[in-house]
């Protein structure tokens, strides 16, 4: 397994604090994301454990793309995957930060 | 959209399952998943956790009854039953002797013990066991709904065959050791677990119905199961002494009637049912309405 | 004085051998090594039917028991190499030379036994090539046929399956070869005849029925959200902008998906009548709600599938049926049906690479090509337009000073990584390393960049047809890779400028919320379905039964 972390600044603070989402089943292929509100100075940090090795760079850029899609701010996403490809964590992450927002921009 | 009017119960997740279980708005789940409770031992064997350890436990409202309510979830680990699993049912359980709600839900969906934890699956299981007993002695209904991808085997069928009543879809397996375990240590001859026409009518709903162990046999439709686990909160078991001995001498005779059947082809034409070969592909009011006074 | 009929003459020794082992025509399944150790000579080429269904398996089997002493050196030119007999003919020294199409899961065997110098292969054809060759420089002298059922004069019932077998009994009885069949029933009459008994020599009843695999069936309940989200794409994104209505479709769940999406999101996009009324498929039971909505008008089949028999006897406005009742398809024409006659090809790989050229070749494994090649290139020898055709055409035209002509749309459809994050996008084909260690003349190519009209991936549809530069093709091409390592290397402004031209379309571009993308949109998502969805006339094979 691999534990990765990423962080993002520039995010805008939602008006209230959403309850906790959670999306997706730690299954082959698959992932849970589990997004909580967090008092982390303005910061969104991502939290990966991924049973596949090596894909950090990948993770990275997926990574990017969704907090250019989803912009928030003091949010903890955790996430553990089982190798599911980018085109599902993708799908995962913004069904789960649809969710949060609840189509807040 | 296959069909508007209903929602499957097996394509859902466990909490999908739970949203469209209950009376919206209803669920308090406890110990959520941001409390992060997980299995103490997969990390260890490199082995991703899940934040709720694949059960989802709280209470509810069902019908604006007050229940309280378990979802074992498939997708992780095939439902196997952890050390924090089982403590989660077991938790459950023993809250209900303390609160005394209409009556529990099990959704169960299960291969049974988790082979990553060993003993401690295996204690986990046996206070499953344990608090469910408890939980019937006290009068409050234990009912089981299972209708998962995954069917319900190994310890999780035992404890399903403990409880007041089980619901299932055609779709739903309820069994003691699973299809691969019983051609593995059997053989391929004996059972063949890719024969999915043998699985089923082996340990799928129909044959778990007309054998009388699920109770109710339902469409996969959430609704169908919402409506039959309401209909048995109000069912109160028998539990004296002499009904016991009845169930038990009523299993000996079901062995002494079907003992030396080869398939369940052979039971159900025993049971008299006509052209039994047929059973598999009928839905599920027309299966109903042809085995009417022929279970065993 | 030359001998104008040294065929005719080797024929009539051939038959005098077998004298003493033919009652008529009819020849007991115990002597089937001894017809073939008295018909086959050494070097014969040989053909043994089987594709990717059918199976002439217990012919297989004799021939793989005969006496390498009496028959060796054959030279096999067969369409699929499917069973381990098949290959068991060049370990024994029974065979030694092979032209075939397609191996499948003896891919990584084969490879094995072609580096050990066990079999040297002539070409790996596409199944359109190799019966045209049946007919030129490759024909057999002895073909090995399977049916269903034969009469007494040899008439052969081939049943819904008869696939390969008229193409082979045509190349060889017309050229004084010998024609053998195992069938599975001998009967007083055949329901209808599929081969004229007077092209068969022989007919040997197999003691089990012969092997069919059920290819074709797709379990719904196996599609993911991201594939039915690729499917929303082409149907909006290609078959609605194209007016496609003559199409053949891949195998994979990626298609079969499409087919699930017709009666309801291609419905409610109102395209009922406007899309995919006509087909070049196997009758795969995806396709019954898509019938059963009245989408599909017809569907002529290379092949049948198991458990559709009384489906498709119930819907003979569908499907080519004889007077039977049941399916008559047949490969060959329904590959040249599906190479001139449709408007569209679409179907996966395994990798594509900066070209948009695509191989299911993987090292260690001489997997052959089958039928996607003749269906996946641009028919350069049509004549008759189609509004697909010209709309194709025209893309790929504009802009140059050239005569009107069409194009086919020829579309690969990839997840832009398969399963164990294997990229499906690549700087460089495995197909290159095969070539060289296996001593290939060319890199297997499944289907050639420059017959590609489209890639479709989860990230977007790229339009080959609108790239004017080869940097502008392989822009598109990682535009839509997504995060692979050649998705990652795209240039983003030309990528954003592809995208601005329409080249490079994403989901929201076409309009299409992919929230949207869930199974809830597929006309059904288990087997049960189907069979509901068919009036219960789907009989599914059981290992696809979840009841």
């Amino acid at each position: 397994m691999e534990s990765l972390s990423f962080e993002y600044r520039g995010g805008r603070p939602l008006p209230s604090a959403p309850p906790v989402t959670l999306v997706g089943v730690v299954g082959s292929g698959n992932l849970e994301v589990m997004v909580e509100p967090a008092d982390l100075g303005g910061v969104c940090r991502i939290e990966v454990l991924t049973a596949a090795v090596g894909f950090g760079p990948i993770w990275q850029a997926v990574m990017d793309d969704v907090f250019a899609r989803h912009p928030v701010a003091d949010v903890r996403i955790s996430i553990n995957d089982v190798g599911a490809t980018p085109a599902v964590v993708s799908l995962r992450l913004d069904q789960a930060l649809d969710a949060f927002t609840g189509g807040q921009p | 959209m296959t069909d508007a009017a209903t929602h499957s119960y097996y394509e859902d997740s466990a909490r999908e399952r739970l949203l469209g279980l209950l009376d919206p708005g209803s669920f308090r789940e406890i110990l959520p998943p941001s409390e992060r409770v997980v299995s103490p031992h997969l990390r260890r064997l490199d082995t991703p956790a899940a934040f709720d350890d694949g059960v989802v436990v709280g209470k509810a409202t069902l019908g604006g009854r007050p229940v309280l309510v378990a979802a074992q979830e498939g997708g992780f680990m095939g439902g196997a039953v952890g050390e924090v699993h089982g403590a989660k049912l077991t938790g459950l359980l023993e809250r209900a002797l303390d609160e005394r709600p209409a009556g529990v839900l099990l959704l169960v969906e299960s291969g049974g013990v988790r082979l990553h934890e060993a003993n401690a699956g295996l204690i986990a299981v046996s206070e499953v066991m344990r608090a469910v007993l408890a939980v019937r002695a006290a009068g409050i209904p234990v009912i089981v709904l299972d209708g998962g991808q995954f069917g319900c085997f190994g310890g999780m069928g035992i404890v399903s065959r403990l409880c007041d009543a089980v619901v299932m879809s055609e779709e739903g397996r309820l069994g003691l050791s699973g299809p691969e375990v019983i051609e593995t240590t059997m053989g391929v001859e004996e059972f063949d677990s890719r024969d999915r026409a043998l699985v089923w009518r082996t340990v799928g709903g129909k044959h778990r119905y007309l054998l009388g162990e699920a109770a109710v046999l339902v469409e996969d439709d959430i609704a169908a199961f919402r409506a039959a686990a309401l209909a048995l909160l109000d069912h109160a078991p028998d539990l004296s002494l002499a009904a016991l001995e009845a169930e038990h001498a009523a299993l000996g005779g079901r062995l002494e009637r079907f003992g030396d059947c080869r398939d369940a082809l052979d039971i159900w034409a025993r049971l008299g049912i006509a052209e039994p070969e047929r059973l598999p592909i009928l839905d599920t009011p027309t299966f109903l309405a042809t085995v009417t006074d022929k279970r065993a | 004085m030359r001998d104008w009929n040294s065929q005719g003459r080797n024929r009539e020794a051939r038959l005098a051998r077998t004298a003493s082992l033919a009652r008529g025509k009819r020849v007991p399944a115990a002597d089937a090594r001894a017809l073939l150790e008295a018909v086959l000579e050494p070097g014969d080429r040989v053909c043994l039917e089987g594709n990717n269904q059918k199976q002439a398996d217990f012919l297989a089997s004799a021939l793989a028991s005969v006496d390498p002493a009496k028959v060796h050196g054959l030279h096999m030119v067969q369409s699929v190499l499917a069973l381990p007999e098949h290959l068991d003919l060049f370990e024994r020294g029974i065979a030694t030379k092979l032209d075939f199409s397609f191996s499948g899961p003896q891919g990584g065997r084969l490879a094995k036994l072609v580096g050990d110098g066990k079999i040297s292969i002539g070409a790996i054809h596409t199944y359109l090539e190799l019966f045209g060759r049946y007919f030129v420089d490759l024909t057999p002298q002895v073909s090995l046929v399977a049916a269903q059922a034969a009469d007494a004069d040899g008439n052969l019932y081939t049943g819904p399956n008869t696939e390969d077998t008229p193409v082979i009994v045509e190349a060889t009885a017309f050229k004084r070869g010998i024609v053998i069949a195992q069938v599975n029933e001998l009967v007083d009459h055949v329901p209808r005849v599929d081969i004229p008994g007077g092209w068969v020599d022989f007919v040997i009843q197999s003691p089990r029925p012969h092997f069919i695999e059920p290819l074709f069936t797709r379990d719904p309940a196996q599609i993911s959200e991201v594939q039915v989200l690729m499917a929303m794409m082409a149907i909006k994104g290609i078959y609605a902008e194209y007016e496609v209505n003559r199409l053949n479709h891949g195998i994979g769940f990626d298609t079969a998906a499409i087919e699930l999406l017709l009666p309801t999101y291609a419905d409610s996009l109102g395209l009922k009548g406007k899309i995919g009324r006509h087909w070049a498929l196997n009758p795969h039971p995806a396709l019954i709600p898509a019938i059963e909505a009245g989408f599909v008008e017809s569907v002529h089949s290379f092949g049948s599938e198991l458990g559709m028999e009384d489906y498709i006897r119930a819907r003979p406005d569908v499907f080519f049926t004889g007077p039977d009742g049941s399916l008559r398809s047949n490969r060959a024409l329904c590959q040249a049906a599906g190479h001139y006659a449709c408007d569209l090809f679409i179907g996966s790989t395994l990798q594509v690479d900066l070209a948009g050229n695509s191989s299911t070749a993987t090292l260690g494994r001489i997997a052959g090509f089958g039928g996607a090649p003749n269906m996946g290139a641009d028919a350069r020898g049509r004549r008759h337009a189609s509004p697909s055709w010209l709309k194709a055409g025209r893309e790929a035209g504009e802009g140059r000073n050239t005569i009107p002509r069409g194009r086919k749309l020829v579309v690969q459809m990839v997840e832009t990584f398969r399963e164990h994050m294997q990229p499906a996008f690549v700087e460089r084909l495995d197909a290159w390393e095969l070539a060289e260690s296996a001593g290939m003349e060319l890199p297997p190519v499944m289907i050639y960049g420059d017959d590609v009209s489209h890639i479709l991936t989860e990230e977007g549809i790229a339009n080959l047809l609108l790239c004017r530069t080869d940097e502008e093709r392989e822009q598109a091409i990682r535009g839509v890779a997504g995060y692979t390592p050649v998705g990652l290397k795209r240039d983003r402004r030309m990528v954003e400028n592809l995208r601005d031209r329409g080249v490079i379309r994403r989901p929201e571009d076409l309009g299409i919320d992919k929230r949207l993308a869930t199974r809830d949109l597929l006309a059904a998502r288990s087997i049960k379905d189907l069979v509901r969805a068919s009036g219960g006339l789907y009989d599914p094979p059981k290992r696809f039964r979840n009841w």
